[in-house]
C-alpha cells in the first residue's frame, strides 16, 4: 500500500474514533444539565441519581474525545500538510475559532462540573455543566462549518494556488453547513438517547427497579422517538442539497450510473465499477426520482457524467459510498420501529416500563450502539463521497499528503489502530462496569451539593 | 491596520509571540502534570490517588495549551506546520500515543473494576514517560535544525532525558505546593532529585545552540549584546542555587514558602524559554524559514487576532477561577 492510502486509512481510523466520543458528550452534556435542573426544580433525588450516573460516562466519554483530538490536530500537519498550505487561510482561522471559543471553555468548566460540586454554591456547579454543555456544541459548530466548507466552498478566491478568504459570512454559513449542523446535531442527540434507553434497559434487565432507572430509560425512549423523525426529514433535507452542490456523491449513493428519469431506489444492489453497472438489484421503481426529484420521471444525473475527458474518474468509489448510505438509513429505520414501538407500549394504559416485554428490552440493548453505527456510516458516506476531492473543486486528497515513507505510516497506523481497539474495549468495559455496580445497588452513602444527606438506595419492589 | 506600520510585519510577530507564550503555559501546566506521572512508579497506591488528585480538575485544560500552540502553528504558519511535524513524524506519533494512554488513564483508574488499577496506573506512568520523552526529543532534534544524523539524535536522546527528569522537578514543585505531610516530604527529596535534570537540561541546550549555528553564536556572544543578555544566565544560575537552598529548608513547620519551588521553576522555565526565543528568532523552522515567510495571508491573521485578543482574557480570566476553585491542599477527588 502507498503513502497516501495508508495516510487515509490512519485519519479515517483517528477520526473515526474520535467522532464516537464527541456524538455523546454533545447531546449528553445538555441531558445532564436537564437532569441538574429537573433535580433542583422539583427535589426529586431521581434525577441527581441519573445525574451521578450519567456524569461519570460524560466524563470518560470526554476524556477520551480529548486524546483523540489533540491527535487529530497533529495529523493534519503529519499526514496532510498540503491541505493547510492550500487553504489554510480558511481551515486556519475557523480552528482557531474551535479552539479559542470552545476547547478552553470546556476543559477548564468540565473541572468545575466534575469535582467542583463542593467547593462552589449550586448556581455555579449549574453554570459550569451549562458551559461544557455549550462548549461542546461550539466546538462542533466550527469544526461542522469547516468540514462543511471541504464540501462546499464558498466566500473566497484562489490565487497562486493558495485561497484567501473574501467573504467570511459566506465561508460560515456555505450552503451545505445548516444541513450539515443539523444533522450532526440531531445524530448526537439520537446517539446518546438511545445510549441511555440501551444503558438504563440493561440495568432493569440486571434487576435494578429505581425510580432513576425508570426515569432514564423514559427519558432515552422518549427523546429518541421525538428525534428521529426530525433526523429522517433532515437527512432528506441533506441529500437534497448534495443533489445541488456534490451529484457525483448522490449518484454513489442511490448506485445510478446513467443520468435518466424513472430511477429506482435501490435497497440492495452489488455495484460492479469495472463493468460500470449493478449486480442482483433490488428496487422500488421510481423511488430515487420521486425522493430527489419529487416526480417519477425526475431526472437524476448519474455516475458517467463524472469521467473527465481524458478518462480520469472524477466520482467517489461507488460501493463504499452505497453501502454505507445503506447501513446508515437501515439503522435510522431500526430507531425509529424500536423508539416508536416502545413509546407506543409505555404509554398504553400508562404501563410505564413495566409495559415492555422483555425482548423488546433485550433490542434496546445492543440499540444502545446504533447511533454510533448510524453516525460513523453517515460520515463515510457524506467523506468518501467526497473524493477524489479533499475541498470539491479546489484540492485533491493525493496533492495534499505527507511525503512521509509509507512504512512509517504504516507502522504507526498498526500502534493507533492497536490503542483504539484496547480503548473502545475498555470504555464499554467500564460503561458494562458502572451499569453492573449501578444495578446492583452499589451507590454509597453521599451527600448532595445542597448539603443534605442523602440515603443509599435500595433497588427492588 | 496600517496604523501599526505594515501588518506583514507585526502581525507574524505577534502570532510567533502568542505561539510562544502557548508553548511556555503549556511546558508548565502540562509539565507539572506531566512529571507528577513520571513521578509515578516512587509513590505508594494512597499516595498515587492524592497525586492524581492534585492534577485531577486541570490537566484536560494543560493540555488545551498544546491544542492552541499547535493551532497557531497550523493556522498562523501553515508551511512551516507541515516542515516540523513530518519531519518529527515519529516522535510526534509517540507522544500522541502516551498523551492518549495518559489521559484515559484518568477516567479509567478511578472507573475501571478495581482489578484494573495497577494497569491503568502503569498506562499513566508509560502515557506520560512516552510524553515527556518524546517532548524533549523533539526539543533537541529542533535545536539541532531538524537534521536527521546519529550526531543530532544522540544529542535529541539527551534533551528527551533532560526535559523528562526536568518535568518531574516541576511535578514535584508541584506536589510540594499541593500536598503534605510525608508525600509532601517525599516530594521535596523528588524534586532534589529533578533539580539536576533541569540544570543538565539548560546547560545542554544553552552550549548546544550557538555551537550548532554560528548565527546564534554570533547573536549571543557579539558586543554589546552579550552584555545585556548576560543577566539571563546569571538570573537562572542564581535562581537555581536559591531553590537548593530552599529545598534543603523544605517542608517548613507552618507549610510557609511550599509555593517557592514552583514559582522558582515557573520563573527558570520562563528564562530558558526566553533565551532559545531570541536565539530562533526570526525562524520558525531553524535556519530554513522565517516567521515572515511562513505566515498566513494577513486577512486571515487578522481575523484570528480579533477573535484572540477578545477570548484569551476570558481563557486567563476563567483559568484562574479554576485554580482559584481548587486552591489549597489537594483533597480527594469526588463527583459529589
Amino acid at each position: 500500500m502507498d503513502t497516501l492510502l495508508l495516510s487515509r486509512i490512519q485519519f479515517g481510523a483517528n477520526i473515526s474514533f474520535h467522532i464516537l466520543f464527541p456524538t455523546i458528550t454533545i447531546a449528553l452534556g445538555w441531558m445532564l444539565l436537564a437532569f441538574k435542573l429537573a433535580w433542583q426544580r422539583t427535589g426529586n433525588e431521581k434525577w441527581m441519581e441519573a445525574y451521578r450516573f450519567w456524569v461519570k460516562i460524560f466524563a470518560l466519554s470526554f476524556g477520551m474525545g480529548v486524546v483523540s483530538g489533540i491527535t487529530m490536530s497533529f495529523q493534519f500537519g503529519t499526514n496532510w500538510p498540503g491541505f493547510m498550505e492550500a487553504v489554510g487561510n480558511i481551515a486556519g482561522p475557523l480552528l482557531a475559532y474551535e479552539v479559542l471559543t470552545a476547547f478552553f471553555l470546556e476543559a477548564v468548566f468540565l473541572g468545575i462540573m466534575l469535582f467542583g460540586a463542593s467547593r462552589v454554591p449550586v448556581w455555579m456547579h449549574t453554570l459550569a455543566t451549562f458551559l461544557v454543555a455549550f462548549g461542546t456544541t461550539m466546538s462542533a459548530f466550527w469544526i461542522l462549518v469547516l468540514n462543511s466548507w471541504m464540501h462546499t466552498p464558498a466566500g473566497f478566491e484562489m490565487r497562486d494556488g493558495v485561497a484567501h478568504a473574501t467573504d467570511w459570512i459566506a465561508i460560515i454559513f456555505n450552503p451545505s453547513m445548516p444541513y450539515r449542523l443539523t444533522h450532526m446535531l440531531l445524530a448526537s442527540g439520537l446517539t446518546v438517547a438511545f445510549l441511555i434507553a440501551g444503558v438504563s434497559a440493561l440495568r432493569w434487565l440486571w434487576g435494578d427497579r429505581s425510580e432513576a432507572v425508570r426515569a432514564t430509560l423514559r427519558t432515552g425512549v422518549f427523546v429518541g422517538a421525538a428525534l428521529i423523525p426530525l433526523q429522517i426529514l433532515a437527512g432528506d433535507f441533506h441529500g437534497l442539497n448534495t443533489l445541488e452542490h456534490q451529484p457525483a456523491k448522490v449518484a454513489a449513493m442511490e448506485g445510478n450510473w446513467d443520468t435518466r428519469g424513472n430511477v429506482p431506489l435501490l435497497l440492495f444492489a452489488v455495484p460492479d465499477e469495472a463493468a460500470r453497472e449493478n449486480r442482483f438489484e433490488v428496487g422500488i421503481p421510481n423511488g430515487a426520482s420521486l425522493i430527489l426529484k419529487h416526480h417519477a420521471a425526475g431526472v437524476v444525473p448519474g455516475l458517467n457524467e463524472f469521467i473527465g475527458e481524458d478518462g480520469s474518474v472524477m466520482h467517489p468509489p461507488v460501493a463504499p459510498v452505497f453501502y454505507s448510505f445503506r447501513v446508515m438509513v437501515g439503522t435510522g429505520f431500526a430507531m425509529l420501529f424500536l423508539s416508536w414501538g416502545a413509546a407506543i407500549l409505555m404509554t398504553r394504559r400508562r404501563s410505564g416500563v413495566e409495559g415492555l416485554p422483555r425482548p423488546v428490552l433485550w433490542a434496546m440493548v445492543p440499540m444502545a450502539l446504533s447511533g454510533w453505527v448510524a453516525t460513523l456510516a453517515g460520515w463515510y458516506t457524506t467523506e468518501i463521497g467526497r473524493q477524489p476531492w479533499l475541498v470539491t473543486g479546489v484540492l485533491n486528497t493525493e496533492q495534499a499528503v505527507a511525503a512521509v515513507p509509507a512504512p512509517m505510516v504504516a507502522t504507526t497506523l498498526i500502534a493507533y489502530l492497536a490503542v483504539y481497539a484496547a480503548l473502545l474495549i475498555a470504555y464499554i468495559g467500564a460503561i458494562l462496569y458502572l451499569a453492573r455496580k449501578a444495578a446492583h445497588g452499589d451507590r454509597p452513602e453521599t451527600t448532595t451539593p445542597r448539603g443534605q444527606p442523602m440515603a443509599a438506595h435500595v433497588p427492588g419492589e | 491596520m496600517t496604523y501599526f506600520g505594515d501588518p506583514a510585519i507585526w502581525l507574524p510577530l505577534t502570532f510567533a509571540a502568542l505561539m510562544g507564550l502557548s508553548i511556555l503555559i503549556y511546558v508548565v501546566l502540562d509539565g507539572f502534570d506531566l512529571g507528577v506521572g513520571v513521578l509515578f512508579p516512587f509513590a505508594e497506591p494512597a499516595e498515587k490517588d492524592r497525586m492524581v488528585a492534585s492534577i485531577g480538575p486541570f490537566w484536560d485544560a494543560n493540555e488545551t495549551w498544546l491544542v492552541l500552540a499547535i493551532g497557531i502553528l497550523l493556522v498562523a504558519f501553515p508551511a512551516a506546520h507541515g516542515q516540523i511535524l513530518t519531519a518529527l513524524y515519529l516522535p510526534v506519533a509517540i507522544m500522541l500515543i502516551g498523551l492518549i494512554l495518559r489521559g484515559v488513564a484518568f477516567e479509567f483508574r478511578a472507573k475501571a473494576p478495581p482489578a484494573r488499577k495497577g494497569l491503568w496506573n502503569l498506562s499513566f506512568y508509560a502515557g506520560s514517560m512516552m510524553t515527556a520523552l518524546s517532548q524533549g526529543y523533539m526539543l533537541g532534534m529542533y535545536i539541532m535544525g531538524l537534521e536527521q544524523r546519529p550526531a543530532t539524535w544522540a544529542f535529541a536522546a539527551l534533551t528527551a532525558l533532560f526535559l523528562t527528569v526536568g518535568y518531574s522537578f516541576i511535578g514535584a514543585a508541584w506536589l510540594i505546593l499541593k500536598t503534605e505531610g510525608a508525600l509532601q516530604r517525599k516530594a521535596v527529596g523528588w524534586a532534589k532529585g529533578g533539580i539536576w535534570g533541569l540544570i543538565l537540561g539548560l546547560g545542554a541546550v544553552s552550549l548546544a545552540s550557538p555551537l550548532v549555528s554560528p548565527r546564534i553564536f554570533d547573536k549571543w556572544f557579539a558586543m554589546p549584546e552579550a552584555l545585556f543578555l548576560a543577566p539571563l544566565p546569571i538570573i537562572s544560575a542564581a535562581l537555581v542555587a536559591l531553590l537548593w537552598i530552599a529545598l534543603r529548608r523544605l517542608p517548613t513547620s507552618d507549610d510557609s514558602f511550599a509555593w517557592f519551588p514552583f514559582a522558582i521553576s515557573i520563573a527558570l522555565f520562563a528564562l530558558a524559554f526566553c533565551g532559545m526565543a531570541y536565539s530562533f528568532y526570526p525562524y520558525v523552522v531553524p535556519e530554513k524559514l522565517t516567521i515572515y515567510e511562513a505566515a498566513s495571508a494577513p486577512e486571515s491573521l487578522f481575523i484570528i487576532l480579533i477573535g484572540t485578543l477578545f477570548v484569551l482574557p476570558m481563557i486567563l480570566g476563567y483559568t484562574a477561577l479554576s485554580y482559584r476553585v481548587f486552591r489549597g491542599k489537594a483533597t480527594a477527588l469526588s463527583y459529589e
